[in-house]
């Protein structure tokens, strides 16, 4: 024993120990291994390891009701299915405009120089991509509304308009050989743009245990 | 008033209230300075210590830093693990990966929407969320991308370090409110199997994650004993224990309940893993099980021949670490290693092993099995499964080669 409490004591923890195994294995927390524990560490563990004290009421209460407009405010992701794409349009020759102000200094004149993330890549590949281009890893065309409206020009985030999202969008999959030079992009066309590495995406199958590595 | 000069008059007027001759007295600054710039005395014991002070240092020696990848919005740094001992990870050394910068956040300013497939949308002040019932788990956190400079045949390195190879692993004790919690309060409707996290960092980053792996999560507002450090996502992150780095969210500031992902960019275009046959898997979360040996590691020497002591760190995103196995022939034989108690699921745990060097070279290696029976596999097990080039989740089993010199590089060269 590390201290020096009475044997009464002892046995106690000893029984708190055991106490504590049972319901750890109970609560979802695995049981401690064998081996080298401590009745310290034992009753340490014990402690309580469910996320709500058992007299817990239904609703705290605490919180405040969030409005319509609170949630319009800040709920502005775009889904593949184009829930949450707002009105406006843009053209490739509009974004072409946007690209050359906003774009061009971290994704270079064509979106392949970089010194930032290459945007445009065409070449299929048959094991794995050159690098991970809208053109040949993006499988859905409203992740770049999603991500452009919110995330970029990386150092002024948050600031083009609509319309200069869905512009420069268009200009990016025109460079990608997605759409032709006088495509439209709007909350209608864009979540219709078929992208070539669609259905290169495969549902995670490792799953732990003893079987094969995945 | 800054906060030297302040520290220094409280340090004077302790002294001048009592009785110490004139010469002795030191106050806080000039303590600050003796341990930046002198070396301790020659014996301790003739020369009077320094008075308390409000926030503790570490030893002048003791300078164990994180590696920094760039200075760049979109960066990391890493883990001395190399460095450190036990599990819990300081939290100033606690990895970083941000993709936009931190964020200053202001405690009062604060808040977190919850809403979608709810039947109360709702909005948390962060007074709010601390006053629910709380609780703490000791808990890894690894970025998914840790590994992979040691993945590729050609590209295997020697001269590198446990914490430049696996830096993006730090153990922290997490304290806030259990996400269930909330999800309660706000009431999940049928039908919804998804959430969306979002941050409120700069690039707004987001993660969807499935409900059915959120059992363990929490809306984390502590770390190690104080509040939530900036660089990982004060004043509120997600922490969902076992999953990969990147759908902890931190700076959270907004929790949609969704019947679908959302596919946003860092679950398409990053955190994605190609498997060589021109497909990529996706949503790939769970952190399986893994083991590094931190002792002796580059750029260790051992001085002599005798006995020395293994140590390294396992873990798994499933649960909990069931046993760690050494082999000190290169792979030939192995034998368990001592597991340090107790050990929590999905958590680091310690593991050592005392072996006899011999002089000659010699060639090190960990694997870690978990409590669902997964054994952490060779390299070649998973180039065999994902193909010589792929991203993410490289769990694969290290090596150190000791040569005949002491010196210690990392090995996995030997074996590819």
């Amino acid at each position: 024993m590390r201290w020096g409490w009475p044997t009464q004591t002892r046995r106690a923890l000893a029984a708190v120990a055991v106490i504590a195994i049972l319901s750890a294995c109970s609560t979802g927390e695995p049981a401690p291994p064998s081996g080298s524990m401590v009745p310290g560490d034992a009753a340490v563990m014990a402690g309580t390891t469910g996320d709500l004290p058992a007299n817990a009421p239904n609703r705290f209460g605490f919180g405040r009701e969030a409005s319509e407009s609170r949630i319009a405010l800040w709920d502005i992701d775009v889904r593949p299915d184009g829930e949450g794409l707002p009105a406006g349009s843009g053209t490739v020759a509009q974004g072409r405009e946007v690209y050359a102000l906003q774009c061009v200094a971290c994704h270079g004149p064509t979106g392949t120089e970089g010194p930032n993330d290459r945007l445009v890549g065409t070449e299929p590949w048959t094991d794995y991509p050159s690098g991970r281009a809208i053109g040949n890893y993006w499988p859905y065309a409203t992740t770049l509304y999603d991500y452009i409206r919110k995330a970029m020009p990386q150092l002024t985030p948050g600031t083009l308009s609509d319309d200069e999202v869905y512009a420069v969008i268009a200009y990016l999959l025109y460079l990608n050989e997605i759409v032709p030079e006088d495509a439209v992009m709007n909350a209608e066309t864009l979540p219709a743009v078929q992208m070539p590495a669609r259905d290169r995406f495969v549902v995670d199958d490792r799953t732990g245990g003893v079987g094969p590595i995945r | 008033m800054d906060s030297s000069s302040k520290l220094s008059r409280r340090a004077w007027i302790t002294t001048a209230s009592g009785v110490v001759a004139a010469g002795l007295i030191r106050t806080q600054t000039d303590a600050v300075r003796l341990d930046a710039q002198e070396a301790p005395p020659p014996d301790p014991t003739k020369v009077p210590g320094r008075f308390v002070s409000p926030v503790g240092r570490r030893a002048p020696a003791e300078q164990p830093e994180r590696l920094l990848r760039t200075q760049a919005l979109s960066s990391s740094s890493r883990t001395p693990l190399h460095e450190l001992m036990g599990t819990i990870t300081p939290s100033d050394l606690h990895f970083e990966r941000h993709h936009a910068g931190i964020p200053d956040i202001r405690l009062e300013a604060h808040e977190l929407l919850v809403h979608g497939m709810v039947e109360r949308p709702m909005v948390f002040t962060m007074a709010d969320l601390m006053r629910y019932p709380r609780v703490s788990r000791i808990r890894f956190l690894e970025c998914s991308a840790n590994g992979g400079g040691v993945y590729r045949r050609e590209r295997m390195p020697t001269e590198v370090t446990v914490q430049a190879i696996d830096g993006l692993l730090s153990t922290s004790e997490w304290t806030g409110v259990p996400l269930s919690t909330i999800l309660r309060e706000v009431g999940v409707r049928d039908g919804a199997s998804w959430i969306l996290a979002e941050g409120s960092d700069s690039a707004v980053m987001s993660r969807s994650v499935p409900l059915e792996l959120l059992d363990e999560a929490l809306l984390a507002y502590g770390q190690n004993g104080e509040m939530i450090r900036p660089e990982q996502g004060y004043p509120l992150r997600l922490f969902i224990p076992g999953l990969e780095g990147n759908t902890n969210v931190k700076w959270l500031r907004r929790i949609e309940i969704t019947d679908r992902p959302t596919h946003s960019r860092d679950e398409t275009s990053r955190y994605t893993d190609p498997l060589g046959d021109g497909t990529a898997r996706q949503f790939s979360l769970v952190m399986d099980a893994k083991s590094v040996i931190t002792f002796p590691s580059y750029p260790f020497v051992l001085p002599e021949e005798g006995w020395w002591e293994i140590r390294g760190l396992a873990w798994s995103g499933r649960g909990r670490i069931t046993q760690v196995d050494v082999s000190t022939d290169g792979g030939r034989s192995w034998t368990p290693a001592e597991l340090q108690g107790p050990v929590f699921s999905k958590s680091t745990v310690r593991f050592r092993h005392v072996f006899e060097w011999n002089g000659r070279d010699t060639l090190l290696l960990s694997r870690a099995t978990d409590e669902t029976g997964y054994v952490q596999p060779t390299v070649q097990q998973l180039w065999e499964a994902r193909g010589p080039q792929t991203s993410y989740h490289q769990n694969h089993q290290r090596a150190w080669k000791i040569a005949r010199t002491g010196e210690v590089t990392f090995g996995l060269g030997e074996l590819v």
